[in-house]
C-alpha cells in the first residue's frame, strides 16, 4: 500500500538513471542513513541502551561495519567479475600490515649503496588509504594468473596468496618491527588533530568510510568499468568479441576489490582489533568473507551488509539467546548449538534461496509492489 | 498466527539478548573466558573446571568473599582472538560493579585486551602465561603474569638441562631446539632463550609449527636429521600430544623433551600411551594430585552434586591449575575489601589488592593448598610475584616430580623485561610510574 510507485514520473534523464529510483526507497534510506549517522551516537550520548553499553558498538556494530566494507571489496571480484577469490583474507592482511608499517615509519637500510630509505610515520588516514593502495597492488599482481586460469583453478591460485602472505607476516620481522611475540599494536589513532578513541568515535570513522566506498562503489559497478567486469562473469568470450579487454577489466577489478579489502583490513586492525597476530587474516577471514557475499548475494552491494550482518551478528545472538533467557546450558552445548543452527540456517537459506539475501529483498519488493495481490 | 510469532521474536530480541540481568547488590561479578570447544579444548576443560569449581567452593563454604558472593558467567572463546574480545566486551561491565578482573588463558587475547583493559580499568591476570614483559607493573599497570612469565620457564628449564648435563659450563656446544606453537603464545620465549644460547654458548633452534598443530612431520624430520641434544615443547592443546607421538616414530627420546607448564599435563601424554613414557616438563609450582582444598571441594561442591568435573579428573594438571589461579583472583579481591571495605569491588580496586597481594606460608596453608604453592608477594615493579618451578616426568600413569625448587635468575630476564617493556611504553606514550612512591 504505501510501496507504490504510482504518481512518481520521471521527467529528466538523471531521475530515470537514479540509484534509487522509487521515492520510497530513497526515504527508507535517508531514515537508516540518519539512525547511522545521527540517530546512534544521540542515543550512545544519552546513555540509551542498548546504545549507551559499549557492548553493541565495540563488538557488535564495529566489526559489522569493517567487514561489510571488505565483503563489498569481495563482491566486485566474485559477485561483479565473477572471479573467484580465496585471498581476501591475506588483501586484509597486506592492507593491516602496510598500514602499520607506514604508521610507524619505515626504514630500509641499503647498506651496499650506503644508502637507506626512511619515510617517517604517516598520519594515520594516509596510512591507511596506502595500505588499501598496496592491496591493490599486490591483488593486481596476483590477479594476472586470473587471464589464463578460471572458477576453481582461480580459486586455488589465489589461495596461494593467502598462504604465502601468512608466512610472510609469520616469519619476515621486519613486517611486524621486530616484535618478539610477533603481535603487533596499532599506533594511536589521530585523524586531523582528533583522537578517535571511545567506542562511538570509531564506530563513527568505519561508518564514514563504508557509506563512502559503498556510494562510490555503487556508482562504479553502474559505469562502464562495472559494465565491462558484468560482462567478463557472464561470458567471458563474448565479452572479448563485443570488445571488452580481459587483461584490463580483470586486473582493475582486482585493484579496485584489493583497495577495499585492504582498507578493511586496515580498519579491522587498528580501530577493532588494536593489537592483532596473522591469525586474524587467516584462510578462516577469507572463507568467512566468501560465504558473506554468497549469502548475502553476489553482485549486489546491499547483499554485502546483509551477508555480514548474518554471518558476524547471528552466531553471537544465538549464543547469546540461551543465557539471557535462562536457560541453563552449559557452555559448550550453547556453543554446539550455536554450529548446528547456524549451519542449518545456513543450508535451508541456500536450499530455498541460492541466491542469497539480495534476491530474497528484491522478491519481496516486487511483492510488494504488486500488494495486495502479489504472484 | 505471524503476529505472534513476530512478537515473540521481538520479544526474545529486545528482552534478551542486550539486556543486563537484574543482579542482587552484593555480589562480585567474576567473567571466565574459556575454551570448551575446538582444536585446544582437551586443555581448557579441565582448566574452566577447575575454575568453576573453586569459585563454586567460595559460595558454597564460605559465602563468599567476606559475605560478598561471586557471581561468575562462562563465555566460550575457542581460543580464538576475536571471539575472545567479543566475550570480553560482552562481560566486563555485568555485575553490580563490573568484571573483578579478566582472565584469558590465551596469550593472543592478552595482547588483544592489554590496551582495552587498562583503558577500563579491568585487570587482567594471566597466570603463567601472557607477555613476559608485562611483569613491569610500572609500565603495565592492570597486567598480572603471576607465578612466572615465558622468560622465567625458558630460564628454568635451561637451568634445568644445564644440571642433567652435569653443570652450567657444559652447555656450551650443546644443541637446544624449540618446538613452537606459531602463535604469541610460542614465539614469547624466543629472545629470551635467545639471550642464554648467548651467554652459555648452546645452539639454539627455533622450529615453529602452525595452528593447531597436528601435523608436524617436516619440523621431526628437521629434528631427526639435527639431532638436537634437547627439544622443548612450548605447545598447547592437540598439537602436545602429536608431538609426543611424533618423537616416538622418529625415535626421538623423551627423555630429552622438556615442555612448558602448558605442555606437561595429562590430556598432553595419555593420548600417546606408552610412547610417552619419560617425557618430561615444567611445572608452574604445582603439580597433578590432591591436597587438602580438594577435600573441601569434594565436600562443598561435588557432595552436593555442582561439581563442573568428573570426579575422577579431579586434581590433574590443568584442573589445579584452574584452581590456583582462580585462587589468586579471590584473594586479591579479599585484599582489596581490607582497603576499600566489604562489598562488591570495582577493576581498579580489584589491581590494588593484586598489586599489594602478598601470599604467606601459613596462609596458604590455612586455604589448603600447602605443596602445591610457595609464598608470593606481588609488587609494583614485580608483578609476576614469585618466578620458581619444578621438572616432573611421566612415568606411564602419573607425574613424577624428579627435580628440585628451581628459581629463574632475575639477572638474565631482567633486561629484557626493561628493554622490551621500555619500547611498549615509548610506542604507546606510557609514562611509566614510580614504583617507589605507590603503596
Amino acid at each position: 500500500m504505501l510501496y507504490r510507485e504510482a504518481g512518481q514520473f520521471k521527467t529528466t534523464y538523471a531521475e530515470d538513471m537514479a540509484i534509487f529510483p522509487i521515492r520510497q526507497d530513497r526515504i527508507a534510506l535517508g531514515i537508516l542513513l540518519g539512525i547511522a549517522f545521527i540517530g546512534v551516537p544521540l542515543l550512545a550520548d544519552f546513555d540509551i541502551w542498548p546504545f549507551g553499553s559499549d557492548y553493541l558498538l565495540r563488538a557488535i556494530l564495529l566489526p559489522f561495519l569493517i567487514l561489510a566494507l571488505a565483503a563489498i571489496g569481495v563482491n566486485i571480484l566474485v559477485g561483479y567479475c565473477g572471479q573467484i577469490s580465496l585471498g581476501s583474507g591475506a588483501f586484509m592482511a597486506i592492507g593491516a600490515y602496510s598500514a602499520y608499517k607506514l604508521g610507524t615509519g619505515v626504514h630500509i637500510p641499503l647498506t651496499w649503496l650506503d644508502f637507506a630509505i626512511s619515510i617517517p610515520p604517516l598520519p594515520v588516514l594516509l596510512a591507511i588509504l596506502l595500505g588499501g593502495l598496496t592491496a591493490a597492488v599486490v591483488g593486481i599482481l596476483f590477479g594476472i594468473p586470473s587471464l589464463r586460469i578460471k572458477g576453481l583453478y582461480l580459486a586455488v591460485a589465489t589461495l596461494a596468496a593467502q598462504f604465502f602472505f601468512d608466512w610472510v607476516f609469520l616469519r619476515v620481522s621486519w613486517f611486524t618491527n621486530y616484535a618478539p611475540s610477533g603481535s603487533v599494536n596499532a599506533p594511536t589513532l589521530d585523524f586531523f588533530g582528533l583522537n578517535v578513541g571511545t567506542p562511538i568515535e570509531r564506530y563513527m570513522l568505519c561508518l564514514i568510510f563504508v557509506t563512502a566506498f559503498a556510494v562510490l562503489v555503487k556508482n562504479l559497478v553502474r559505469g562502464n568499468l562495472g559494465r565491462q567486469w558484468m560482462a567478463i562473469r557472464d561470458m567471458d568470450i563474448a565479452a572479448e568479441l563485443i570488445g571488452i579487454r580481459p587483461l584490463y577489466a580483470k586486473l582493475t577489478a582486482f585493484a579496485v576489490s584489493s583497495f577495499i579489502i585492504g582498507v578493511a583490513g586496515a580498519l579491522w586492525a587498528f580501530v577493532y582489533l588494536g593489537s592483532w597476530e596473522p591469525l586474524a587474516f587467516s584462510i578462516d577471514r577469507s572463507l568467512q568473507l566468501l560465504f558473506m557475499v554468497i549469502i548475502g548475494g553476489l553482485g549486489s552491494i546491499m547483499g554485502s551488509f546483509v551477508g555480514a550482518a548474518f554471518i558476524l551478528i547471528l552466531p553471537i545472538l544465538l549464543n547469546l539467546i540461551p543465557t539471557q533467557l535462562g536457560v541453563p546450558l552449559s557452555t559448550e552445548t550453547i556453543t554446539h548449538l550455536e554450529f548446528i543452527i547456524f549451519g542449518s540456517l545456513i543450508c535451508f537459506l541456500l536450499i530455498k534461496e541460492p541466491h542469497g539475501f539480495a534476491r530474497l529483498i528484491s522478491i519481496g519488493k516486487e511483492k510488494l509492489r504488486l500488494w495486495p495481490f502479489p504472484y | 498466527m505471524l503476529r505472534n510469532k513476530l512478537m515473540l521474536a521481538a520479544a526474545i530480541l529486545s528482552g534478551g539478548a542486550f539486556a543486563s540481568p537484574a543482579a542482587a547488590q552484593n555480589e562480585q561479578f567474576i567473567p571466565i573466558l574459556s575454551y570448551r570447544t575446538g582444536a585446544y579444548a582437551v586443555n581448557g576443560v579441565p582448566y574452566a573446571n577447575g575454575v568453576a569449581d573453586y569459585y563454586n567452593l567460595v559460595n558454597e563454604r564460605d559465602g563468599g568473599i567476606n559475605g560478598v558472593k561471586l557471581l561468575v558467567e562462562e563465555c566460550e572463546t575457542g581460543y580464538a582472538t576475536d571471539k575472545g574480545v567479543e566475550c570480553y566486551e560482552r562481560l566486563k561491565g555485568k555485575g553490580p560493579t563490573g568484571a573483578a578482573f579478566i582472565n584469558p588463558l590465551s596469550t593472543g587475547i592478552t595482547f588483544a585486551l592489554t590496551e582495552k583493559t587498562t583503558t577500563d580499568k579491568i585487570p587482567i591476570i594471566t597466570m603463567g602465561y601472557g607477555r613476559a614483559d608485562s611483569k613491569n607493573g610500572a609500565v603495565f599497570a592492570y597486567n598480572f603474569p603471576l607465578l612466572g612469565t615465558y622468560w622465567s620457564a625458558a630460564d628454568i628449564a635451561i637451568q634445568h638441562i644445564a644440571k642433567e648435563v652435569g653443570g652450567v659450563d657444559k652447555l656450551k656446544g650443546k644443541k637446544i631446539s624449540l618446538l613452537f606453537h606459531d602463535s604469541p603464545y610460542g614465539k614469547e620465549p624466543i629472545p629470551m632463550l635467545q639471550v642464554l644460547a648467548k651467554k652459555h654458548g648452546f645452539e639454539f633452534t627455533p622450529i615453529p609449527v602452525t595452528h593447531p598443530g597436528v601435523e608436524q612431520k617436516s619440523q621431526w624430520l628437521a629434528i631427526r636429521q639435527n639431532r638436537p641434544d634437547y627439544v622443548l615443547v612450548w605447545g598447547w592443546g592437540v598439537m602436545n600430544g602429536t608431538a609426543v607421538k611424533e618423537a616416538a616414530a622418529v625415535a626421538y627420546p623423551r627423555e630429552k623433551m622438556i615442555g612448558v607448564w602448558w605442555s606437561g599435563a595429562e590430556p598432553d601424554v595419555t593420548p600417546a600411551g606408552d610412547q610417552a613414557t619419560g617425557y618430561k616438563a615444567l611445572m608452574l609450582q604445582h603439580g597433578a594430585g590432591k591436597f587438602p582444598v580438594h577435600a573441601d571441594i569434594e565436600k562443598h561442591v561435588y557432595a552436593k552434586g555442582k561439581g563442573a568435573s568428573e570426579p575422577g579428573k579431579v586434581g590433574e594438571v590443568l584442573y589445579n591449575r584452574g584452581m590456583v589461579n582462580a585462587m589468586l583472583g579471590v584473594e586479591a579481591i579479599r585484599k582489596a575489601q581490607e582497603k576499600f571495605g566489604k562489598k562488591p569491588l570495582t577493576g581498579e580496586q580489584v589491581r590494588w589488592g593484586l598489586e599489594n597481594l602478598n601470599l604467606s606460608e601459613a596462609r596458604i596453608k590455612e586455604m589448603g593448598f600447602e605443596g602445591m604453592l610457595k609464598p608470593i608477594k606481588i609488587s609494583c615493579s614485580d608483578h609476576e610475584g614469585a618466578r620458581d618451578g619444578r621438572v616432573q616426568q611421566w612415568d606411564g600413569k602419573g607425574w613424577k616430580i624428579i627435580s628440585d625448587w628451581y628459581t629463574a635468575n632475575q639477572s638474565d630476564t631482567e633486561p629484557l623485561v626493561n628493554d622490551i617493556s621500555a619500547k611498549y611504553a615509548a610506542e604507546k606514550n606510557i609514562q611509566p610510574r614510580d614504583c617507589s612512591k605507590e603503596s
